[in-house]
């Protein structure tokens, strides 16, 4: 059974001011400075949570630890790379943690560059006031997954925390490949459609 | 270069998770580094890998104080190169700097190939199709992803040119025809083992009946 994702009760959730763009301004005080008690804010925000990412594709407790240090490390050495962009601080953790995964606990190679300066390519709709938009943006994603009903959710979080592909997941819930990745269209389209709703 | 034929949103959803396998992400890796759309889209996706993460139950650290190291902070970005030329930045470690410096392996009447190393899961292979070849289908099951880099292919289902990608489930039958002009030279990733013993008999085939 998957342990739900997106309703993780008390404790759970990132602290309030994550999602007000102070994490962003962590990361430029970072950038600018070095300034060691804003990295020291990151660090026990995203620490904890990174190393039980590592945990949930089954590194044990010392590697997640050490897969933790190394994501919030590289964070350190290249938050110049990064403050400034318009994508979230929290995106970026999670790309550099993903690649990390995907090299030390997979052995592969990480096909994805980080996405410093992906994310900075111009959107096609730009938001005339980009923290706003940023804020408000998070919250739909937050509630459109939350939204999603039980058998998406499901696809969606053995594909992102457990680290399954579309087979292991097929055989995992006993489905045919067809249905895990239509389940996953499905859910994508609701975010989507969450995201660009003016509403 | 215009493209037409994008990578599916299940396989988009996974490359952004961190699950796809090894050799389907090389292949989403090549097409997402040609392709602006399907670069949004990616971001996009990645937004929610950020937001799952969060909610995930921290787990205790067992350092209290992080390292910050003074001397190896990155003083200045490195531009990520765009895809260049006909080999996309992903791929062009594993192909090298030409398409036409590539030692083709003949499997076949009008079809030569090349097998690309991989670490990890799934199977990588350049084929290059003679005008007008048709280039068979060689997996059963599993997922299966042609990205064009040279020439065009045609199907049922339309024309892909550099930079398309067919990203179809394994158990619809398709067989691509190379342009009857310029050929094809595609990368074709799959999922399941490589099946290159299949590959040969199934192309070799019709010649046997001869």
């Amino acid at each position: 059974m998957v342990s739900p994702a997106f309703n993780p009760g008390p404790g759970g959730q990132l602290p309030p001011t994550a999602y007000r763009g102070i994490m962003a301004d962590l990361l430029r005080r970072v950038a600018e400075r070095a300034d060691p008690a804003a990295f020291r804010e990151l660090y026990e925000t995203y620490g904890p949570r990174v190393k039980a990412y590592m945990m949930r594709k089954g590194a044990d407790a010392g590697t997640a630890e050490d897969l933790a240090q190394e994501t919030l490390l590289t964070v350190w050495r290249k938050a110049a790379l990064y403050a400034g962009d318009r994508g979230s601080t929290t995106t970026w953790v999670f790309a550099i943690a993903r690649n990390l995964r995907i090299d030390r606990l997979r052995r592969e190679v990480p096909w994805q560059e980080l996405p410093e300066w992906r994310l900075a390519e111009p959107a096609e709709d730009a938001q005339p006031d980009e923290a706003l938009a940023e804020k408000q943006q998070q919250a739909r994603l937050r509630a459109a997954l939350a939204d999603l009903p039980a058998d998406q959710q499901q696809v969606v979080t053995l594909a992102y925390l457990e680290g399954l592909s579309h087979s292991e997941i097929a055989a995992r819930l006993a489905l045919p490949l067809g249905t895990v990745k239509s389940r996953m269209r499905i859910a994508y389209q609701k975010v989507r459609d969450a995201l660009e709703d003016p509403a | 270069m215009t493209i037409t034929h994008h990578l599916d949103a299940a396989t988009l959803m996974s490359f952004a998770a961190g699950s796809l396998p090894s050799a389907l992400a090389a292949v989403a890796a090549a097409h997402v580094a040609m392709c602006p759309h399907c670069r949004r889209e990616v971001a996009m996706l990645e937004r929610i890998g950020g937001t799952l993460i969060s909610a995930l139950a921290p787990a205790q650290l067992d350092h209290s104080q992080p390292a910050m190291p003074q001397t190896t902070r990155a003083a200045s970005p490195t531009p990520v190169a765009a895809a260049a030329g006909e080999i996309p930045t992903p791929l062009a470690p594993l192909i090298g700097g030409s398409l036409d410096a590539v030692a083709w392996r003949w499997i076949g009447p009008g079809l030569r190939h090349r097998r690309l190393p991989l670490r990890g899961e799934g199977s990588l292979q350049l084929i290059k199709a003679s005008p007008g070849a048709s280039v068979p289908e060689h997996t059963h099951g599993g997922s299966e992803i042609t990205l064009v880099l040279r020439g065009a292919l045609s199907d049922s289902s339309g024309r892909y040119g550099p930079g398309d990608v067919a990203d179809v489930d394994g158990d619809i039958e398709h067989t691509p025809v190379a342009d009857p002009e310029a050929g094809c030279i595609c990368v074709i990733a799959t999922e399941a083992p490589t099946r290159f013993r299949g590959l040969i008999a199934r192309l070799m085939q019709p010649w046997h009946g001869l």
